[in-house]
């Protein structure tokens, strides 16, 4: 008989209760990540830094009235005046630093992202596939990694620059193709663990084939190291990119990159010192923000690891 | 732990050939050569220069020639600076570079261990905060602005040290090259340094010592410091290499005599021996350097010579 005891009458109460009410809300790992990364003040405010650097570098030219390749034949040389309405000076061409550095800003982005995706695209699939395979593929492929690391990265990159003509675009691959080699590690490594996992063994007793596995199943689940090592990536291939640009052999006149106004303000730094500081005051800038926000992603992706 | 170190030895060895082989393609295949100059040359001239460099051959058997003659310890001859062959350039430029590069990573590895192990002590306080924005400046800054910049500071402004420049045997010349080389270094050192200290001085055997009344130098030099030191050495025959490597652009900046100077100007001019000889001769420095860490890592633990 029900409703003796009255419990029923409680139970029966309390369901009713808990379906009215709003379930409770689980927190996805990506919403725990999110809550970790906005209480790091120093990540947050990089981010912040570093939009407003990305929207200035590529907005900002609109608003600057001169060109970055323009000659004001009046005013060569001449120190930060706002007056003529050269907020940074001009170089010994004549032409605006604000507009320079704007379009210098702009193409070391530029450059950092397309370096960033070609490598991170590399390192990724060959990682996974290493990893994936196993055995005799994994050992060669490896090996051949290992062979790339004995190379001098920077020599390689020159060679590779110099042999293929001062073209940006191989600029950005060159960079890329050389700095995909950690990436692939990591992923391998992973990839080594993930695959025991009962997914991926669900997918293989399911007919997947190997190629399905390794894209459906096995690389979304390497999200987490790959944006943290990519992140980190970026400060690196800014730096090589503006390195390469100093020797002369990055991207060419009248075009410029931070690392061609840098090398350019160097020599005449005594004189004009504003030639140096504006590209090196955004670049430091730059490469600050990306490693906080890199060290914060790492910090709230992998809280095991700090 | 011998047979250990044959078979690593052993496994180096096509490692570095097919290095030599991917170099040597890749130069090659590029377009352009090194008698390209502002001023064309008369053919029967290019003619027997190419014949005189075997560049007339084929590509397979110039491949040939070059690794026989490197077998033989020879790397050829410079194709655009008359009269020296690679073997001499690097004879002149070479000793620069790795005594400016030891300099560097001697007085590097000291500081940042010190560094580090000060940080890793006052952890979060003020000697740690500042010791972690050093590190920062130094690892993120890259060299050529660092340079441009004490250069400015040191050497115009304050004119304590000359900004760039080399007299023989001048060391005041040296400072600012090696502290731009080194600053990095340190950095990654003592940041290695730091954490693996602060993990140690957490342990229980840390505990237990402090906690039979040792003083707290004693419980540093007797217990703390050794296994902490692990991960440090480790990272030095990479930290070498990369020392090494950044020496070329150091410079390069600075317009000191060491090999950097030719290898960038080679590049340039396409000329074939000199860039693949310093790259070889990197290769195997940096190969030499992960074997050492290697056989030394095998000593430290025997895990890993049965794998």
């Amino acid at each position: 008989m029900a409703g003796i005891t009255g419990k029923d009458q409680v139970l029966t109460a309390y369901a009713n209760k808990l379906a009215t009410l709003d379930a409770p809300k689980g927190r996805s790992l990506t919403q725990d990540a999110v809550r970790r990364l906005v209480r790091n003040k120093m990540a947050v405010l990089s981010i912040f830094v570093l939009v407003a650097i990305v929207l200035v570098a590529f907005i900002g030219p609109y608003f600057v009235t001169w060109g970055y390749s323009q000659v004001d034949w009046g005013q060569i040389r001449k120190p930060p005046n706002f007056d003529t309405g050269h907020y940074f000076g001009t170089d010994q061409n004549g032409r605006d630093m604000l507009a320079r550095v704007l379009q210098g800003t702009q193409m070391s982005l530029i450059v950092a992202a397309v370096a960033t995706f070609v490598s991170v695209s590399i390192g990724v699939v060959y990682g996974a596939v290493a990893g994936y395979f196993g055995g005799r593929v994994d050992a060669i492929m490896m090996r051949i990694v290992d062979i790339m690391y004995a190379l001098p990265y920077i020599l390689f990159v020159i060679i590779l620059v110099v042999m293929f003509g001062r073209n940006p675009v191989l600029l950005f691959v060159g960079i890329g193709a050389i700095e995909w080699l950690t990436m692939a590690r990591i992923v391998r490594g992973q990839t080594l663990s993930i695959k025991e996992k009962e997914f991926v063994e669900a997918a293989r007793a399911g007919g997947a084939k190997p190629f399905t596995i390794i894209m459906r199943h096995i690389v979304p689940n390497l999200t987490g190291p790959v944006v943290i090592y990519a992140t980190l990536t970026i400060p690196e291939i800014i730096i090589a990119e503006s390195f390469l640009s100093y020797l002369g052999l990055g991207v060419q006149e009248p075009q410029t990159s931070l690392g061609t106004l840098i090398s350019a303000g160097a020599p005449v730094a005594e004189v004009m010192p504003w030639l140096l500081l504006a590209p090196a005051v955004v670049l430091v800038t730059l490469l600050f923000c990306l490693t906080y926000i890199g060290d914060g992603l790492r910090d709230a992706l992998d809280p095991k690891d700090r | 732990m011998l047979s250990y170190a044959f078979r690593r030895v052993l496994s180096a060895i096509p490692i570095a050939l097919i290095a030599v082989t991917v170099c040597f393609f890749i130069l090659r295949l590029a377009p352009g050569g090194p008698f390209d100059g502002e001023r064309a040359l008369p053919p029967t001239v290019l003619a027997n220069l190419r014949a005189h460099y075997n560049l007339d051959q084929p590509l397979v058997v110039q491949y040939f020639i070059y690794v026989w003659r490197l077998l033989h310890g020879d790397l050829g001859p410079s194709m655009v600076i008359d009269g020296f062959n690679v073997s001499q350039l690097i004879a002149i430029g070479f000793p620069f570079t790795l005594t400016m590069a030891l300099c560097a990573f001697v007085i590097a590895t000291a500081i940042g261990m010190l560094a580090g192990m000060v940080a890793a002590v006052y952890q979060n306080k003020w000697p740690d905060y500042v010791l972690v924005l050093a590190v920062m400046i130094g690892v993120l800054i890259p060299n050529f602005l660092m340079a441009a910049l004490l250069q400015l500071w040191f050497g115009v402004y304050l004119k304590w040290v000359p900004a760039g420049g080399w007299v023989n045997g001048s060391l005041m010349h040296l400072i600012l090259p090696v502290t731009v080389l080194a600053w990095p270094h340190a950095g990654r050192i003592s940041r290695l340094m730091r954490g693996s200290m602060i993990e140690v001085l957490g342990t229980n055997y840390v505990r237990t010592a402090r906690s039979k009344g040792l003083g707290e130098r004693l419980v540093l030099s007797r217990h703390a410091i050794k296994p902490a030191l692990l991960p440090v050495v480790s990272y030095l025959g990479p930290g070498l290499s990369y020392l090494l490597t950044g020496s070329l652009a150091v410079e390069q900046i600075f317009g000191l005599p060491g090999i950097g100077k030719y290898f960038v100007t080679a590049a340039l001019n396409r000329d074939y021996g000199v860039v693949l000889g310093t790259t070889i001769l990197y290769m195997f420095i940096i190969l030499a350097l992960n074997l050492i860490v290697d056989l030394v890592y095998a000593w430290l633990d025997p895990k890993v010579r049965y794998r």
